[in-house]
């Protein structure tokens, strides 16, 4: 029995089955998919990051002197593309949905475990694929590939780039399938839908987007690319066609996208804010059904992309009354977490400065966003720096932060290792002022004019683009840091007992750490509400149990 | 198991009534009656695609989820048609393309 | 997987009831990407279409009616072959279902028998634009609209086809390995729904391209 033994299991996920390369690119275990989604997509990060610290670097000065403008628009193009399709909409969900999900509902796998192998060889070739469109030219349409410039007229590898993004996408419906059966098949005994912790709730709605809205850019790129090989005049105006259909079949798709994008970071800040005010949620139906209201939402906003491309005064006026409504849920949410926090019992841990950070650059760029789908100052800032501000608040601000904070919460469970708690520390403040020196200064830049996809720019706008650049600078020493003691951890780091944090649910109260491969030597009966800190942890014994242990051994770390 | 069992006498009458319908569709065809015939072409192919969901593809007994992931795919086709068409149906300029002359277009090079 | 044919409940699921539901279910979740997948094209149909109806008319006159009919009449038919195989492996039925199997494999064949025809025809009439189109005086723009909509969803719809018929094949080789079972048949079940999901894509396409303004 796990009672008498203390220490971490002699035999999880980690070591069973084997360390070979075929344990881990054969596995069906949804926690070593987890991981190498993680490898993945880090990967990813970096190439994604590299592309826009040279983009800051050309900025730095208002000529052109770093690169031609060519080549400036392949290098804003394929940060877009890689950061959005390879980094950000796979992140949380194919790392920590995958890891987490079974466990959170008391499951031994996924529904489909096989299929989620294939999700992650699906992104791996898409990846490759669209690597290679790089490493032999790339593209320089703008990561929106609006017509009939992409269609007609790019001299770029257009086709191949939509290739690898129409095969990661297939790779992201699987998962999506996966998610969403799992959760309602496979759910404990115990566990009905409202005792669900909410990252599940957020990932079950992302999944939702997932379904509704890939297909339609799947195709969307695929009458590109026939148009393209064929001559097909279907976006063309020369022809006939229209690019603006072009427009609102790409953005029918991408703007729920920025929602696959948020919806999991959101669910991670429920996890993490919850733990370390040592409450409960705030009224978590109003939370839960807010994730699917903005799911569901964000399929109606679409046009707000579309102010002054020439769609007609009445569909703008349409579609920005109803980006007004989505903002509602979200709103939501940040006002249930701010109820949590209040008299919460707050514990400054690093996910919970990832946390607290998330909810105000997430509440800044929602309200800039705000901003946006007014079409009286849209008109003024489309196309500007103002829109890039506002959407890295969200993307980096947002999501990158829920990222680097459920990395920071679950690496001990996922690698039963405790990282070094004062740089951690150090690395969330890094984080948060470099990320906000690089880019509200872009939202004053946006604001007086400067026009973004520009490698030139006037001469008075160099000193806000000189701060931007610092600051990304100081973000990308940022990254550096959790890279390093992270892996670093991994060796030399503290063994972690199976709930460090004092957490509750399923993944903290009822697995070992690491986890075992079944997940559970015993499917769980769920008795207990989700967050339920007025009562002790289930294993709190076990865990103090572990320390003490831990500290008359010797163990390093342990006192 | 859980999973209904029809009848092959189910699947030849509904085969029966699809093919009648197809006939009826094509009738409407030649019938000049402007734009209802694209209305009731569409109702006709409905009631034909409804049949085949709920017989051949067992939603009749099936559960309330699997109606749900059925339906909600056309519910959001109609979302996107609505909206597009919001667009398009007010630019008041649906006759403008037909008007333009005919340009000579030359393969891009690639 | 032969090993599955014994023990048909797999590690992840707590009994074949749970099992078979996952499946339906996944696949049907499948299908509704489907949905969107296609139904993109029929937005840009719809748009085209308001722009330039006597284009489309005069497009659909370059359709030949009989050969779509006979093509659709084909769809429906196999899909009630397919219906009953899937009836057939439900009731434990291996060598009854292949060969349902393989009267519906027949007539897919035979669509894209016919499909193939189709495009060769329009072909050789230089109707496929961008390739070997001659302009038409009366409808500029319109016509050669009408023309990519054409191949590109037919075509989509034929490649989906394609894909269905490997498929198929497959499951006839294993129902008639005796693979499936009453208790365990849910891979026949989503290539029935598949097929199915096909043949409606063809219910719409079919008086959409060839039915208008005879």
């Amino acid at each position: 029995m796990k009672e008498a033994m203390i220490g971490q299991p002699g035999r999880h996920y980690l070591n069973e089955g084997g360390f070979g390369w075929k344990s881990w690119l054969l596995t069906t275990d949804h926690k070593r998919i987890g991981i190498l989604y993680m490898i993945s997509i880090t990967s990813f990060f970096l190439l994604g990051g590299i592309f826009a610290l040279l983009i800051r670097l050309e900025l730095l000065t208002p000529q052109a002197d770093l690169v031609s403008s060519e080549t400036y628009n392949r290098l804003f193009t394929m940060h877009g593309v890689v950061m959005v399709w390879f980094f950000l909409i796979p992140s949380i969900p194919a790392v920590f949905g995958n890891f987490l999900i079974p466990i959170m509902i008391g499951a031994r796998d996924m529904a489909f475990p096989r299929l989620n192998l294939a999700s992650w060889y699906l992104f791996m070739l898409g990846g490759i694929v669209a690597i290679g469109a790089i490493v032999i030219g790339g593209v320089d349409t703008g990561w929106t590939f609006y017509t009939p410039y992409s269609s007609t007229y790019a001299n770029a590898y257009v086709v191949l780039t939509v290739i690898g993004i129409f095969i990661a996408g297939f790779g992201t419906i699987f998962t999506a399938i996966n998610f969403i059966v799992t959760t309602h098949t496979m759910r404990a005994p115990g566990m009905g839908w409202f005792r669900l912790p909410l990252f599940i709730w957020s990932n079950y709605a992302t999944a939702i987007i997932v379904i509704l809205a890939t297909p339609v850019i799947g195709i969307t790129l695929v009458l590109v690319g026939v148009e393209r090989l064929l001559g097909f005049g279907i976006f063309d105006p020369a022809m006939g066609g229209d690019p603006l259909l072009f427009q609102h079949m790409f953005w029918f798709y991408s703007h729920p996208a920025v929602y696959i994008m948020i919806l999991p970071g959101m669910g991670v800040v429920s996890e993490l804010v919850a733990c370390f005010a040592y409450r409960r949620i705030f009224g978590y139906i109003f939370v839960a059904f807010a994730s699917i209201a903005i799911a569901l939402l964000g399929f109606f906003v679409w046009g707000h992309h579309m102010f002054v491309s020439g769609q007609s005064l009445f569909a703008g006026l349409l579609f920005s009354l109803l980006s007004y409504l989505v903002a509602v849920p979200s709103a939501v949410k940040v006002f249930n977490w701010t109820a949590t926090l209040y008299k919460g019992s707050i514990r400054l841990e690093a996910p919970m400065i990832y946390a607290l950070g998330f909810i105000g650059l997430f509440t800044l760029g929602g309200l800039t966003g705000l901003m946006l789908a007014a079409a009286a100052i849209d008109i003024h800032v489309h196309d500007t720096y103002f829109v890039i501000a506002h959407f890295h608040y969200i993307m980096v601000g947002g999501m990158v932060l829920a990222y680097m904070g459920a990395l920071h919460f679950w690496w001990p469970k996922i690698t039963g290792r405790l990282y070094p708690n004062g740089w951690a520390i150090i690395a969330a403040i890094l984080i948060f002022v470099g990320f906000n020196l690089t880019f509200f200064p872009q939202f004053v830049l946006g604001y007086l004019g400067m026009p973004r996809r520009y490698h030139t720019y006037p001469e008075e706008f160099q000193m806000l683009n000189v701060l931007s650049t610092a600051g990304a600078t100081i973000l990308g020493g940022g990254y550096a840091l959790p890279l390093g003691y992270l892996l670093w951890s991994l060796g030399w780091g503290k063994r972690a007992g199976p709930n460090p944090w004092d957490a509750r649910g399923l993944e903290w109260e009822m697995t070992t750490t690491p986890p075992i491969k079944e997940n559970f030597e015993v499917i769980p009966l769920v008795e207990r509400e989700a967050y339920d800190y007025a009562e002790p942890a289930l294993n709190i014994g076990e865990q103090l149990r572990f320390e003490r242990e831990m500290a008359a051994q010797g163990e390093k770390g342990y006192r | 198991m859980g999973a209904h069992i029809a009848s092959q006498k189910t699947y030849f009458t509904v085969t029966v009534a699809l093919l009648m319908l197809l006939v009826v569709k094509v009738g409407l065809a030649y019938v000049h009656i402007g734009i209802w015939s694209l209305v009731l072409t569409l109702t006709v192919a409905t009631a034909k695609a409804l049949l085949v969901i709920l017989y051949f593809m067992h939603v009749r007994w099936s559960t309330r989820l699997v109606w749900a992931v059925a339906s909600v795919g056309v519910v959001w086709l109609l979302v996107m048609f609505a909206l597009m068409m919001s667009d398009y149906l007010t630019r008041g300029d649906v006759h403008y393309m037909l008007n333009q002359p005919p340009v000579s277009h030359t393969v891009n090079e690639r | 997987m032969s090993s599955q044919r014994h023990t048909s409940l797999l590690h992840q699921f707590n009994d074949l009831e749970q099992q078979r539901l996952s499946y339906e279910v996944g696949m049907w979740i499948f299908l509704a990407t489907e949905f969107l997948l296609f139904g993109t094209m029929f937005a840009g149909y719809m748009v085209y279409r308001t722009h330039f109806p006597a284009a489309w008319a005069a497009g659909s006159q370059e359709l030949n009616v009989l050969l779509g009919l006979i093509n659709t009449a084909i769809l429906l038919i196999s899909s009630m072959f397919i219906a009953l195989a899937v009836r057939a492996g439900q009731l434990g039925l291996g060598r009854s279902a292949a060969k349902f199997l393989l009267v519906t494999m027949a007539l897919g064949s035979m669509f894209l028998a016919i499909k193939a025809y189709e495009y060769h025809d329009k072909w050789s009439h230089h109707l496929v634009p961008g390739l070997n189109f001659e302009a038409h005086p009366e409808h500029p723009f319109g016509l050669p609209l009408f023309l990519s909509f054409y191949f590109t969803m037919t075509g989509v719809h034929a490649f989906h086809m394609i894909i269905g018929l490997g498929i198929v094949g497959l499951m006839a080789f294993w129902c008639w390995r005796g693979r499936f079972t009453a208790e365990h048949n849910s891979p026949l079940v989503m290539t029935g729904l598949y097929w199915h999901f096909v043949d409606i894509v063809w219910i719409y396409l079919y008086p959409l391209f060839y039915l208008i303004g005879r």
